[in-house]
């Protein structure tokens, strides 16, 4: 009885307003303009670590006369002057009491520090700056372009090898989006693991953790057990890889539900204990015989996930599984009552405590669902890409999870987008490394800019003067500690 | 909650019965112990042989004192009888309020058995292995102390690995740039001060939540540290060679044998650790000025009905909690290792933050467990010397597990101050 006050009732079912276009734009511009956002600081963070660009800097500096000096002055005056304009309320105030229409005023608020900025820069250039704005705008080019290149291909050799019409060569000019889709798999899993979590309210920074037990557990079904069809194999390795990664989240989930200690403080104890646990069997019991580097079995090759495209491109089954349980999580939250519910004591627990919501369970469900889905991540990294447990069998996809679900707004489908684009900078940034010099560190600092532009939407809906709240609702997982 | 069934006691009779089922765990744990002592450490272990302490440091000139030599097998089986002794005692009488101290004991000797144990027929430097466990636990005490500073005042900080991080590699690099330690710390504590402050903004003016943007400062601690580690340390290592801070012996006090060494010839940070931790406990519990603090952590509105500005505290601690996070920081480049490695705090902040919660929240509770954490990560190291069968990834785990029991509440309930986490509303 208690729990249909929560369904829509046949006859009282309010019609919800059909989506336009205008309203998808909305729910997805914050996390597009944040990122791009993180994207401007990350180019900026580029260019002034570049040591070219610096050998310049002094050199320019080194000659420089006065009137230089105050046309920079002036310049970078008149870059803060004009963003102040634009962003005060002081400035808004005014507007308003001078009887501005809202429309002119905003417009005119946004234009202030366009102008500025470009007024400033033509100034900049018109006394001698130019060689150091055109080695910035360089710089940035370069690194970008190859970060593209490196994970998109090269837009020259894909025509032209469609022109040969030899599919070798097709393959391997496509072989850097293959890459990117291969990386895209495990950020979708460790999304999905992230974003579940915190539709119910819980802060599951053991992803990382989960994807290690899912990787050990599937390498040991899929080493072990031998003389099996790959059809039975397969999905044999990865329920153990679910299972394990949902028992990994079982243990906070039941401290949470049971004993009720705060799951964030447990989830980082347990990563470790995970990293702990996976070298400790690596160096041990599960480490290859003939080899001195702790590395564990081949996997038979029964177990291996069946790569679907010609031999350089590795991409395998797994990346169609990922969107697949994406849209199942989907499905499940937005489409059953569980989900709902899960979804409802993500918002407000005490509201669903008393809706007659049996919170502790959904803790429990989400909780592990989430686990499952990490564990998942793990086994798809052993059972498609590398077919061996090691220790660096993640490159931090857990922790990269968390600014991807964040910035797919913790929706399945939004985090199959994000993935594919947090599998696009992971495998460009390898490129960009090589032909541009830029560390792939690069796209961790941006990934934390991501969260903060996120989590603080006033920061971007001031820069770029966004009405309301769009469709994103402000993420609370903090409830206290010990309690 | 309170359960229906439950109806017919008071909540005092409540909590007695909670406590006597706890007591009742605690006796079958510390019999648990006995047992475990005896059947793991006895067998195998002969009459005849003998564990040897050396008390003597080798580095230091502290008076020499014997060796302290102990026959085996009759230490384990004392040991493993006393605690089965003790727990018995605590099932049938109970020891009451002194209960934990019984259940701490009873793990101390465990692990006096454990060193005997693995020390069979070899000798040990007892007095260099704990030692060690003050040496390592600095960092720890710091991140602790960082912690409560933080959450004191209702500002949960997990950011305090990533704080730690990027003061390690300020400090490297500024020192070796202009050959100045004093310089470099000075730096450390201004970069770890200004992404504490970004943490503050962050939390206080557009209460982003607190966890979601501690976690983002971790990330960008990572990735920058790393980020200009390859792209600088490795192209340039005379930019990431450093002076340490040399040891200092308190003169008189550093010849006392065995707590000599220990305690009073160590480096700068662990006496500034001591003082601040004192500092921090008078300052929070003695002062007008920490029980404003602490009131806005507990009950922020009340505070603020009081005229104290609750934001401003808040601020105050969040930028004093990072000051002391980096401290840590540099400790580890200046105090001890002398360059940045990648990812060097390997997890100490966090580690620190569990030795918070272990310490409830206090500056002397957290020194304990700071100590206790760092003595299992020295015994980590010396065991592995002493080429015992116990994998050092176990031991490696013990902190860890350490923290998740006791948050637990089987052993011992902690307490977090009562608005911890939460952002504050102002009234206007």
């Amino acid at each position: 009885m208690k729990k249909n006050l929560l369904l829509p009732s046949e006859k009282g079912t309010v019609v919800p307003k059909k989506m336009k276009i205008i309203d998808y734009w909305k729910s997805v511009r914050l996390p597009i303009l944040a990122f791009l956002a993180a994207l401007l600081a990350g180019a900026v963070l580029i260019v002034l670590t570049d040591l070219k660009f610096y050998a310049l800097f002094k050199k320019t500096f080194s000659q420089i006369s006065t009137t230089q000096v105050i046309i920079a002055i002036t310049s970078i005056a008149l870059i803060a002057l004009s963003v102040w304009l634009g962003v005060s309320k002081w400035v808004k105030n005014l507007l308003e009491k001078k009887g501005v229409t809202k429309r002119l005023s905003v417009s005119l608020r946004v234009f202030t520090p366009i102008i500025g900025f470009i007024i400033s820069i033509f100034l900049l250039r018109l006394s001698g700056f130019s060689d150091i704005i055109d080695a910035a705008l360089n710089i940035t080019y370069i690194s970008y372009h190859s970060l593209l290149e490196g994970s998109l291909g090269n837009i020259v050799d894909i025509m032209a090898a469609f022109h040969s019409g030899n599919i070798q060569q097709i393959t391997e000019s496509l072989n850097p989006i293959s890459e990117s889709l291969v990386a895209a798999a495990p950020y979708i899993f460790g999304g999905l693991s992230v974003a579940v979590a915190l539709r119910c309210g819980i802060f599951n920074i053991g992803t990382e953790g989960q994807i290690f037990m899912g990787a050990l557990a599937s390498v040991i079904v899929g080493y072990s057990i031998k003389g099996l069809p790959p059809l039975i194999h397969i999905p044999l390795a990865m329920l153990a890889g679910a299972l394990a990664g949902a028992f990994w989240a079982f243990i906070p989930a039941i401290l949470k539900t049971k004993f009720g200690s705060n799951e964030v403080i447990n989830t980082i104890m347990l990563n470790y204990i995970a990293f702990s646990l996976v070298d400790f069997l690596l160096t041990g019991p599960i480490r290859r015989p003939d080899q001195s580097i702790p590395f564990s079995p081949y996997i038979e090759i029964s177990a291996e996930l069946p790569r679907l495209l010609p031999y350089p491109s590795r991409f395998h089954i797994g990346f169609l599984i990922a969107v697949g349980i994406a849209i199942l999580i989907y499905w499940f939250l937005f489409r059953t009552p569980a989900g709902l519910e899960i979804r409802l004591v993500g918002q407000n627990p005490n509201a669903s405590r008393y809706a007659g919501i049996n919170i502790k369970n959904k803790y429990l469900l989400a909780f592990l669902i989430s686990g499952a889905m990490g564990g998942l991540a793990g086994a798809n990294e052993v059972l498609g890409v590398s077919h061996y447990l090691s220790g660096t069998i993640s490159p931090g996809y857990g922790f990269d999870s968390i600014s991807l679900a964040i910035l797919g707004n913790n929706h399945p489908i939004g985090v199959i987008f994000t993935a594919l684009l947090f599998g696009i900078l992971r495998n460009g940034s390898t490129h960009m490394q090589n032909i541009a010099r830029v560390p792939v560190e690069i796209i961790t600092v941006v990934q934390s800019l991501v969260i903060v532009f996120i989590a603080a939407p006033t920061i971007i809906q001031t820069l770029f003067r966004l009405k309301g709240k769009g469709k994103s609702e402000q993420l609370i997982v903090t409830r206290g500690w010990g309690k | 909650m309170i359960k229906n069934n439950n109806n017919k006691h008071t909540p005092q009779e409540l909590i007695l019965i909670a406590e006597r089922s706890r007591f009742r765990r605690i006796g079958i744990i510390i019999i648990l112990i006995g047992i475990c002592t005896a059947l793991l450490f006895a067998f195998g272990t002969d009459r005849n042989q003998k564990s040897t302490f050396v008390l003597n440091s080798p580095e230091s000139f502290s008076t020499k004192i014997a060796d302290l030599v102990v026959p085996s097998l009759y230490v384990i089986l004392a040991i493993s009888f006393i605690n089965i002794l003790l727990g018995t005692y605590q099932l049938t009488k109970g020891f009451g309020r002194n209960t934990n101290k019984i259940l701490g004991l009873a793990i101390f000797l465990f692990v006096f058995s454990l060193l005997v144990w693995a020390t069979k027929d070899k000798s040990l430097n007892l007095t260099g292995m704990l030692r060690l466990s003050v040496v390592q636990a600095i960092p720890l005490i710091f991140g602790a102390l960082s912690g409560i500073m933080s959450e004191r005042s209702g500002v949960v900080n997990i950011a305090i690995e990533g704080l730690m991080l990027i003061a390690a590699m300020v400090s490297v690099i500024v020192s070796s740039a202009t050959q100045n330690i004093h310089l470099g710390l000075l730096a450390a504590l201004l970069a770890s001060g200004l992404i504490a402050l970004v943490h503050a903004i962050l939390t206080i003016r557009f209460k982003v939540d607190q966890i979601i943007s501690g976690m983002a400062i971790n990330i960008f601690a990572t990735g920058i540290t790393s980020y200009v580690g390859i792209k600088f340390l490795i192209a340039f290592p005379e930019f990431n060679q450093t002076a340490l801070y040399p040891n200092i012996a308190v003169p008189a006090l550093s010849s006392l044998p065995v707590i000599g060494p220990i305690f009073f010839n160590q480096n700068m940070f662990f006496y500034l650790a001591i003082l601040l931790l004192v500092v921090i406990q008078v300052a929070l519990f003695y002062t007008p000025w920490g029980l404003r603090t602490r009131m806005v952590g507990e009950h922020p509105r009340a505070a603020d009905t009081l005229g104290i500005n609750v934001y401003k505290k808040r601020y105050v601690s969040v930028v004093l909690s990072g000051l002391l996070a980096g401290l840590g920081g540099a400790y580890l480049t200046l105090g001890a290792v002398g360059r940045f490695n990648r990812l060097m705090t390997a997890g100490r902040g966090f580690i620190g933050l569990a030795a918070m919660i272990f310490g409830n929240w206090n500056p002397f509770g957290a020194l304990g467990a700071s100590l206790i954490f760092g003595f299992s990560s020295s015994l980590e190291s010396k065991l592995s010397i002493l080429q015992v069968p116990i994998p050092s990834q176990i031991l490696a785990m013990a902190p860890y597990i350490a923290t998740i029991v006791i948050l637990v509440g089987v052993i011992g309930k902690v307490t977090a101050p009562a608005a911890d986490g939460q952002p504050y509303e102002g009234q206007d």
